[in-house]
């Protein structure tokens, strides 16, 4: 058997520490700022966006495909009908595009999207996203929490709700023209659901840039309330004393309140929220409390009379 | 060319054109169940879509009275059976993808549906009231039950269009722009009975 010795490696030949880090750091900087100016400034719909997978935010069931999440979508800025989102949106400009995050806060600040792309490192969770239309779809989505963005501005003691006003012109969203709803569409969550570790700030889907249907740029996804909840295309998000009034609101009090958490128990008052259709299956399926995330938020309603506060 | 008068042969054809036409919604939902051109939730799309035909059928069928009094053509009327028995036909479809697809045969669901759901207690009667119609639109039955009991039982066809439209305005959730044009060219052809029923006894009275 040959055995190999060695080279001998003389200790005048080791790079000191210091200079070897220095030179990787030399390297990972220039590296960067040579790829960055190859790249163009910002990404654009369809483009893939970096993240690792979250692995506490998984689920054992099937995703819904992209051709389904991307054609079938409530967004009534589109148009009222499921397809015309998807019709309707290839015109709507996502750049540049700025997020106002104000009110009660210490540091109040314009945010430009692609700063906010970098605040935090991306993860991709995937998520039961459930309709108050009573159908459902598993989305696999990127972003990071919101708590990281709101943690960002110092929020005062006043600041007890959270309110998102999302984008307006109608030239763009067509179904602006219609007063189908109150323009611009405003949503609210309390501040420890804004807070919490679920509610995530969305600028993804499928490891790529939103979809300008699927409420690009920048939108957040609460997944244990109703999709209207989970507030489109945000320009403004702002830090408030008083329980904001959102869209749905005003244009139903009596069927959809501030709160609309997944309740199968509590119903629409003109349909059953028993159970839900999952896009691309045929039978229904029972409708989960909290959408299945009963463990992580049930605490937050502790004591809350939930036929009252719907 | 007034249109007046048609030969029989022509108003064959036509009754051959009425029926084809009338058939092209089925075709295309056939077409697109199997060409997966349904979109994401194909069911929604089947229940919306035969029940939007049955409405328009239903309207469709009720104009053809007040239309042939303005224009005097009187053949018109014998086009109405079968219109009428395809807004039944398309009844039928959009109950049945309730029942199948939809709820598949789930009773405790569908009873407490008909029961609590304000659409489906005003839809489902809607529905019912359409068997009557059809089983007694043979020119048999016509004949057992004579012109004017018969006239007076498919008055029920009013009750009919009126369930659907407020089922449908009821449904949605909140763009009522479709239910509104459904509700207004139904208040137009109830209206123009109304009215020329109005003028008919006016002049009765006169002579």
């Amino acid at each position: 058997m040959k055995t190999i010795k060695p080279p001998v490696i003389t200790s005048s030949e080791i790079t000191p520490r210091e200079l070897f880090y220095a030179r990787r750091k030399f390297m990972q900087m220039t590296g960067g700022a040579s790829l960055a100016a190859l790249l163009p400034a910002s990404v654009w719909a369809g483009d893939k966006l970096a993240s690792s997978k979250n692995p506490h935010y998984t689920l054992p069931e099937e995703l819904t495909p992209l051709k389904d999440v991307t054609s079938y979508n409530n967004f009534y800025e589109f148009g009222t009908s499921k397809e015309s989102p998807a019709k309707t949106a290839g015109n709507f400009k996502t750049r540049p595009w700025t997020v106002t995050v104000e009110g009660e806060v210490k540091k109040p600040k314009v945010f430009d999207i692609d700063e906010l792309l970098k605040l935090a490192p991306l993860e991709e969770r995937i998520y039961r996203l459930r309709c108050v239309e009573a159908w459902s779809m598993v989305v696999p989505w990127l972003g990071f929490p919101l708590a990281e963005l709101i943690k960002q501005v110092e929020p005062t003691g006043n600041a007890k709700y959270v309110e998102f006003v999302s984008f307006h012109d109608p030239e763009q969203m067509p179904g602006q023209k219609s007063p189908v709803l109150e323009w611009p569409y405003r949503e609210g969550l309390r501040i420890d659901e804004a807070m919490h570790p679920l509610t995530l700030l969305t600028m993804g889907l499928y490891g790529e840039v939103l979809p300008n249907q699927n409420d690009a740029p920048i939108r957040v996804v609460v997944p244990w309330k109703y999709g209207f909840k989970s507030a489109k295309s945000i320009v403004k998000i702002r830090l408030v004393e008083k329980q904001p009034v959102s869209s749905w609101m005003l244009a139903g009090p009596k069927e959809y309140g501030f709160y609309s958490n997944v309740n199968p128990n509590v119903d629409h008052p003109r349909w059953s929220q028993a159970k839900e259709r999952r896009i691309g299956e045929f039978l229904k399926r029972n409708t989960l409390m909290f959408n299945g995330y009963a463990e992580e938020v049930a605490q937050l309603y502790a004591g809350m009379d939930l036929n009252q506060n719907f | 060319m007034t249109f007046k008068y048609i030969d029989n042969k022509s108003l064959s054809c036509l009754k051959v054109v009425v029926f084809i036409l009338a058939l092209v919604p089925l075709c295309r939902l056939i077409y697109g169940g199997f060409n997966d051109a349904l979109g994401a939730n194909p069911i929604e799309k089947i229940t919306h879509n035969t029940g939007y035909w049955t409405l328009t059928f239903l309207l469709i069928t009720l104009a053809v009275t007040p239309f042939r009094q303005l224009s005097g053509w009187q053949w018109l009327v014998r086009l109405r059976r079968m219109l009428g028995l395809f807004a039944f036909f398309y009844g039928c479809l959009h109950f049945l993808t309730y029942l199948v697809l939809d709820q598949f045969f789930d009773w405790e669901s569908i009873l407490k549906d008909i029961l609590k759901r304000p659409y489906i207690t005003v839809g489902f009667p809607a529905f019912l009231l359409m068997i009557p119609l059809a089983l007694t639109s043979t020119d048999a039955m016509i004949r057992r039950l004579g012109g004017k009991q018969w006239r007076l039982l498919h008055r029920l066809i009013y009750l009919s269009a009126i369930g659907g439209v407020v089922h449908y305005w009821w449904l949605v959730k909140k763009d009522l722009s479709n239910p509104i044009i459904f509700a207004a060219v139904l208040a137009l052809l109830l209206g123009l009975r109304l009215l020329f029923w109005w003028i008919q006894t006016r002049n009765r009275k006169a002579v």
